[in-house]
């Protein structure tokens, strides 16, 4: 079983503290915008390991951490 | 991609609010460490905070616990007050460095020295954020903020105040450590610390402190990522990290 | 009962621990340091909490605290003491937390002197402190009843979720009399677990807090505390009167607190001269006791009112008879007490003033 991070889009407020911790620089910022006006950002699942440090680093508690059913 | 099993999400001790924090503001982490620990030490339903004046005034909307809100600068005062009404409850007293290193260097002091069983966890980010930006005691040398528009010049507006060197000295302090959030090692090192205060306090052996040196993007003029290049390479020289004291007070 | 000789300042804290109360904070400052001098004694002896502060300001804040813990807590202080805690005493009653505060009033302003007098009397009854603030404000005249208001402060504390003011001076905290010492209190110490932060356990998160930032809800907030004040007006006004019987009474004295004893005295010897005196006594300076005096002020009986201050309890009287009778006003000053003689001396002069 994988281990995958996921974003609520509507807590991210676009800081980008969870890019500048993330060691498969597997973070961006989508071109979407949440309702609070900020883009969201997206993960990049195949490169994404699971490592949780931008959650560690999130200071709105928008990212999880899931086991995932491998593809 | 089919999700299975939550393995880290929200705190049990953090509800689902979205903060008012701005973006890339330490708060956030910190009020995140501080639950996780919480949560790992099952205190949830005999934990009080103490929300103080400053941006973090509003602490409460966010923690699944008990929290009582004091005026600015007396939430060690307001902390004791409960915890000598109620010994059997953990009791945090939440302050930034305006409350805590200003206009509250009494009531810190003297909680400290009378070794009052309370865990302070003090936001050192070097400015007053929710008044909007106007220099702290905490403000470094040559920093520019709206009441020091050229700088912070320590003849006319004085000296950074280093809190933690200061409360190490006092017989009554127990653990005193300073740490950032600049990285998740350091958000590891800092929830390593606010474990062990709590900890601490659990055995009843005193009054901690924990210091975390934290981003203020907004008031710093910053981006949130340069806001942690500040801090690493700003901060931390003239506050540096580490124990500052962690000796027993009570040897009896 | 059994009685025994105590010190104002040593009954009021007597009184206060078979109250229930359960933490006492205080600071050292003169005339009411035998307050804590007791409490650091008794307390201990029965497993509750004394605790000497840094200041005043961290005093009110420990008792915040403590009172938001929903225990039985009280401090004392003594005039520039009570100044430092206004911004506390705010939070109190905005946060509306039940506790004992007593002011043992000395002279002022400024550092003033350490002798007895009644000149925070505006600071305890018209809100010392910012916000639109009131407290119940008792005012004892002897020693038995530092005890007794304070044994039952912290009952009408709960009654309203406010604090409670204890407004004595100098004289009676340091003078010795015979108090009855009635018994411990009981009282439900669960009372306040509806709201008080005892710990989240099974139940919704208690927050104590006084910042409401939408003015409708300030608004509100505040509409709520006047219903509670309404109702302290309504229920708890407290007074008390002496050979006011009379119909076509010549004089009416209005005093509180110690100089109500010295003009109860006046009040015989002006009777002894053929002159129909009487005395009303508040109780309670905050409800004021306004219906009552206006009583007199319909019949057109001049009001002495009789103060250790310049002239400030003289605004209620004025207010409360609408201009319908003379009011003359006698003031000494910061541990000058008149005696009785000056007293009907300045009842004569009264009287001249309305041709009798």
């Amino acid at each position: 079983m994988a281990r995958k991070a996921f974003v609520d889009e509507e807590r991210c407020k676009e800081c980008g503290l969870c890019i500048t911790a993330c060691p498969k620089s597997c973070i961006s910022f989508s071109s979407k915008l949440n309702s609070k006006g900020f883009h969201p950002i997206e993960i990049d699942h195949e490169k994404c390991i699971g490592c949780g440090f931008c959650i560690d680093m999130c200071p709105d508690t928008a990212i999880e951490l899931w086991e995932v059913a491998e593809a | 991609m089919e999700k299975k099993k939550l393995i880290r999400g929200r705190p049990d001790a953090l509800n689902d609010k979205i903060m008012h924090y701005c973006p890339g503001c330490g708060h956030g982490i910190v009020h995140r460490i501080v639950a996780e620990v919480v949560d790992e030490l099952g205190i949830k339903d005999r934990f009080v905070g103490i929300a103080p004046v400053g941006c973090s005034v509003f602490a409460y909307w966010y923690f699944n616990t008990d929290f009582h809100q004091a005026a600015h600068g007396r939430a060690p005062a307001v902390a004791s007050g409960i915890k000598r009404a109620r010994p059997e409850l953990i009791v945090m007293s939440y302050q930034g460095d305006g409350d805590l290193a200003a206009i509250g260097t009494a009531e810190i002091v003297h909680a400290a020295n009378r070794g009052e069983n309370i865990t302070v966890i003090f936001i050192n980010n070097a400015i007053y954020g929710m008044t909007g930006g106007q220099m702290a005691p905490t403000t470094l040398i040559g920093q520019k903020s709206t009441t020091t528009p050229l700088g912070r010049d320590p003849r006319k507006a004085g000296f950074p105040i280093k809190i933690s060197e200061m409360l190490a000295v006092l017989p009554g302090s127990r653990y005193i450590e300073r740490t950032t959030v600049t990285s998740p090692k350091e958000v590891n090192k800092t929830k390593k610390a606010i474990k062990k205060a709590f900890e601490l306090q659990m055995k009843g052996e005193g009054f901690t402190m924990v210091e975390v040196l934290s981003p203020c993007p907004t008031n710093w003029r910053l981006t949130p990522k340069d806001a942690l290049k500040f801090v690493e390479e700003k901060m931390v020289e003239y506050y540096p990290l580490g124990v500052f004291k962690d000796e027993p007070v009570f040897n009896d | 009962m059994e009685k025994v000789m105590m010190k104002g300042n040593e009954a009021l804290a007597e009184g206060a621990l078979r109250g229930g109360c359960q933490c006492y904070f205080g600071y050292p400052i003169t005339p009411q340091s035998e307050v804590a001098e007791y409490m650091s004694r008794r307390m201990p002896e029965l497993g509750r909490v004394f605790l000497q502060t840094e200041s005043e300001v961290a005093t009110i804040n420990y008792l915040y605290g403590a009172a938001g813990a929903g225990v039985r807590c009280m401090t004392t202080s003594s005039s520039p003491g009570i100044s430092l805690m206004q911004e506390g005493i705010s939070y109190l009653i905005g946060a509306e937390l039940p506790c004992l505060i007593a002011n043992v009033v000395r002279g002022g302003p400024g550092l003033g002197n350490i002798q007895p007098a009644q000149a925070d009397y505006w600071q305890a009854t018209k809100g010392g402190t910012h916000g639109d603030c009131r407290m119940i404000v008792l005012a004892p005249n002897s020693v038995q009843e530092m005890f007794d208001f304070a044994r039952d402060a912290f009952d009408l504390a709960e009654k309203y979720r406010n604090p409670v003011f204890i407004l004595a001076d100098g004289a009676l905290g340091q003078m010795m009399e015979p108090v009855e010492l009635k018994p411990f209190l009981e009282f439900d110490p669960h009372k306040n677990d509806s709201w008080a932060t005892t710990g989240a356990k099974n139940r919704e998160p208690h927050v104590i807090t006084s910042i409401h930032l939408e003015p409708e809800e300030m608004e509100e907030f505040n509409r709520h505390l006047q219903a509670k004040y309404l109702l302290m007006e309504k229920e708890e006004v407290r007074w008390e009167e002496y050979q006011t019987n009379e119909d076509d009474l010549d004089i009416l004295i209005v005093a509180y607190g110690i100089a109500s004893r010295v003009c109860r005295n006046a009040v015989d010897d002006l009777r002894a001269s053929g002159i129909k005196a009487g005395l009303l006594r508040p109780i309670t300076l905050w409800p004021f006791p306004k219906a009552e005096i206006r009583r007199f002020a319909d019949r057109k009986i001049p009001i002495l009112v009789v103060e250790l201050n310049m002239g400030q309890m003289l605004e209620d009287v004025l207010l409360a008879v609408e201009g319908k009778t003379l009011v003359d006003f006698y003031g000494r000053y910061a541990g000058i007490i008149p005696s009785a003689d000056e007293v009907v001396r300045k009842a004569f002069d009264t009287l001249k003033k309305v041709g009798k």
